[in-house]
């Protein structure tokens, strides 16, 4: 609990009014994620409207076993992430770490995973490009499907490694003994992005996995 | 860290070296290093406006051949809009002006704010680059499939620059909106904010909500062409009206993001010099919410020939015109503001004259363009160019403009030579007419935009409009010699030279690193100008 952090930067009148300029900087920049996603969304919304026979045919191939576990594995990530926003602002200081390392821990399984996940797709020629081979009536719509599949959990994996990144930050800082109930909102800000990053997961497994799956 | 006692100290001599420059999270600093590197990407654009004038001047190309052409148009189109004019009032101006406007010592997040310049100069060497390298041809539009699959220029640098530079924007555009809610001096509410205050929030909301929709948009286009696969090309399936869709989404709003900023500068300065009262305070903050809002919701009228639904094209047309009540709103009260007024003819005002006389032509040739029948005659020709520049050059930039005649003896403790200021405006004025106003007529007559040959019954009014080009860049080299001139004066400008009454006056001129010694309070509404309180 060193002062040299808990105290106030020189634009700021006190700590309450630097708390609240974060946190609501946080919503801020998550609007904008919320539009960047809304963005690619919205084309694979007009992809499948054109194409549902096809987008189906390609969602068959997606295996909703391994995305079933990872959206578990990451609403999990997501639990322990709020525990670690809980243990700081309940002054537990020595159970930051912990639930900060099991967080990073639980995103790095998903990441196994989906590894697997993309080199099935790789050596089934499902990667979309040259060598990409779908058989059946839909070949050029389905490698839509899968330019937008691999487009999205390709930035909803680039957020999870920026997620993993501030935790490290996060981690160093709460070693240092930074964080209390007096001060904490780099972990409370970060755990926003972290739920962020879930929920966007939450919508990305139905629309790819589930929707059109006989 | 500036001891407050030292009455000579400010932001300019706090510190020393490159360091100081390159390192500081003072937002004054900031301000100063994107005012250098905007204004340098202006006369980039403005060199190749330059070329495309003078290739124009005669029907047979002459000068450029018809790639380098395109090439020409493209770079001026995405240097200027993409590099000078979206962060210019916002990024130079607005991070000058927002903290010291509301009372506050610096903006909310001072090391996203240097970041924010770090990743525009990014974004602007992968531009630059693109120069050397040959450049791009796509049009400023990025239009799929051509650019994703046809087009050998360099398409994925630019985006790349453009896809970064988003990030400039959205970091400026959260620390604005953070620092107006939440750093607001004691006292001042929402209806006692400085108008400039409200264009710079609205414009922080719009690229909130625009930019990153672009960014999307872009890492598509960029995985298409990388990948050889085909969201937007319609022989890979794909649907180059989503292209469209996507970009405009974003660049629609984005001429609001460009001129709304404006539209607060010419509140500020209209009020101080006919030292008046603004007319209609609510009705001003509301309209520039009102443009804002409904900016999201007309971007289908850049695309009525493009294939969309008929249907769809009706309703975007009926929004595009509503865009016109909010506006003339602004227009009819600072015209009521200079009502009876007792104005005084220094530079910033001339400066928004211009703006308002050229805004509204813009904005009324704006209302032919959104008409579904009138905009199938117009569609991609010179009228279409002549109306965009003047909102945003004879807007955006004359605005732009405005605000640094009003600031800058604030930013930077001198006076410009007035004589010199009053002439390079009214030159401005007469070249930008010159240069546009023939355009109007060459796209009624049907002369296409983006060619660089065109026939012969054409060149009349096309020799007017290069003229006139020739007049509007010597009147922007003006400014750069009598400012740059009156940096080598002593500190003369006196903390108030205009008599203004915004919160930023208050302070010593050039302010201190710390803006305000003690948080000011705020007791009453603002622009509460008496006619005989004028300035010395």
């Amino acid at each position: 609990m060193s002062k040299v952090h808990s105290a106030v930067a020189h634009h700021f009148e006190d700590a309450e009014q630097q708390r609240e300029a974060a946190t609501l900087g946080m919503w801020a920049f998550l609007v904008t994620e919320v539009m960047f996603f809304g963005g690619v969304f919205g084309a694979y919304a007009v992809c499948h409207f054109l194409y549902p026979d096809a987008f189906a045919a390609a969602s068959n191939k997606l295996n909703v076993v391994l995305g079933a576990t990872n959206t578990a594995v990451l609403i999990c990530s997501s639990l322990s992430m709020a525990l670690a926003v809980r243990a700081a602002q309940t002054d537990k200081v020595k159970q930051i770490v912990p639930w900060l390392i099991l967080t990073i821990v639980l995103g790095l399984v998903f990441f196994v995973i989906k590894y697997f996940e993309y080199m099935h797709k790789f050596h089934e020629h499902l990667f979309p490009g040259a060598s990409f081979v779908f058989e059946g009536p839909h070949g050029a719509q389905a490698q839509l499907f899968f330019t937008l599949y691999f487009v999205m959990t390709g930035l909803h994996a680039t957020h999870m490694v920026i997620g993993f990144g501030l935790m490290l930050w996060l981690i160093v800082r709460a070693r240092k003994g930074h964080f209390s109930s007096a001060y904490n909102t780099p972990v409370e800000i970060t755990g926003l992005y972290w739920h962020f990053v879930d929920i966007v997961w939450i919508f990305l497994f139905p629309l790819l996995y589930l929707i059109g799956r006989a | 860290m500036t001891n407050p006692l030292q009455k000579s100290q400010d932001y300019l001599n706090a510190e020393y070296g490159v360091r100081s420059w390159f390192f500081t999270q003072d937002h004054k600093r900031i301000a100063i290093l994107y005012l250098i590197s905007i204004t340098l990407f202006f006369f980039v654009g403005g060199f190749f406006a330059v070329l495309l004038r003078l290739e124009l001047m005669t029907p047979q190309g002459d000068i450029v051949s018809a790639e380098t052409y395109n090439k020409l148009f493209t770079m001026h189109g995405a240097a200027m809009i993409f590099f000078f004019l979206i962060p210019s009032i916002p990024a130079v101006l607005g991070n000058f002006m927002v903290p010291m406007m509301i009372g506050a010592r610096d903006l909310a997040f001072p090391r996203l704010n240097l970041l924010s310049w770090y990743l525009y100069t990014i974004g602007g060497l992968f531009t630059i680059y693109t120069l050397v390298d040959g450049g791009l041809d796509t049009g400023w539009t990025f239009y799929a499939p051509y650019s994703s699959r046809y087009t050998i220029s360099n398409v994925v640098p630019v985006v790349v620059g453009v896809f970064i530079l988003g990030f400039s924007s959205i970091l400026t555009a959260v620390n604005f909106v953070v620092t107006i809610h939440k750093m607001r001096a004691p006292g001042l509410t929402w209806f006692r904010l400085p108008l400039f205050i409200w264009a710079s929030y609205a414009t922080s909301v719009i690229t909130l909500l625009g930019t990153p929709v672009l960014a999307i948009t872009l890492v598509l286009l960029g995985f298409e062409r990388l990948a050889g696969v085909g969201i937007f090309d319609p022989a890979l399936g794909g649907d180059p009206v989503l292209f469209q869709h996507l970009f405009w989404f974003y660049s629609h709003p984005a001429v609001y993001i460009m001129v709304l900023p404006s539209m607060g500068v010419v509140s500020e300065v209209v009020t101080c010099f006919a030292r008046k009262k603004i007319f209609g305070y609510n009705f001003m903050a509301f309209a520039i919410m009102a443009i804002a809002v409904l900016g999201f919701l007309v971007w289908g009228h850049h695309m009525f020939i493009s294939g969309q639904s008929v249907y769809a094209s009706l309703v975007f047309s009926a929004l595009s015109f509503s865009v016109a009540i909010p506006s003339a709103v602004k227009v009819f009260n600072w015209t009521a503001t200079l009502y009876k007024g007792e104005i005084e003819f220094r530079t910033p005002i001339l400066y928004a004259f211009g703006f308002i006389g050229l805004f509204t032509i813009g904005g009324l040739t704006g209302l032919f363009l959104a008409s579904l029948a009138v905009d199938v005659h117009l569609t991609d020709t010179y009228f279409v160019v002549a109306h965009f520049h003047y909102i945003m050059v004879g807007g955006a930039v004359m605005g732009y403009l405005a605000g640094i005649h009003y600031w800058w003896p604030k930013i930077t403790g001198r006076m410009y030579n007035e004589a010199w200021a009053k002439f390079s405006a009214l030159i401005l004025f007469v070249g930008f007419n010159l240069t546009f106003f023939p355009q109007f007529i060459l796209g009624h007559l049907g002369m296409p935009r983006r060619y660089y040959v065109y026939p012969e019954e054409f060149q009349v009014l096309n020799v007017m409009s290069t003229a006139g080009a020739s007049i509007l860049g010597l009147g922007y080299l003006i400014p750069m010699v009598y400012l740059i001139w009156s940096l080598r004066r002593p500190k003369d400008a006196g903390d108030n030279p205009w008599g203004s009454t915004g919160l930023e006056w208050t302070t010593p001129s050039p302010p201190t690193t710390h803006n305000f010694e003690k948080t000011p309070v705020v007791t009453t509404e603002p622009y509460l100008y008496d006619k005989k309180g004028s300035s010395e």
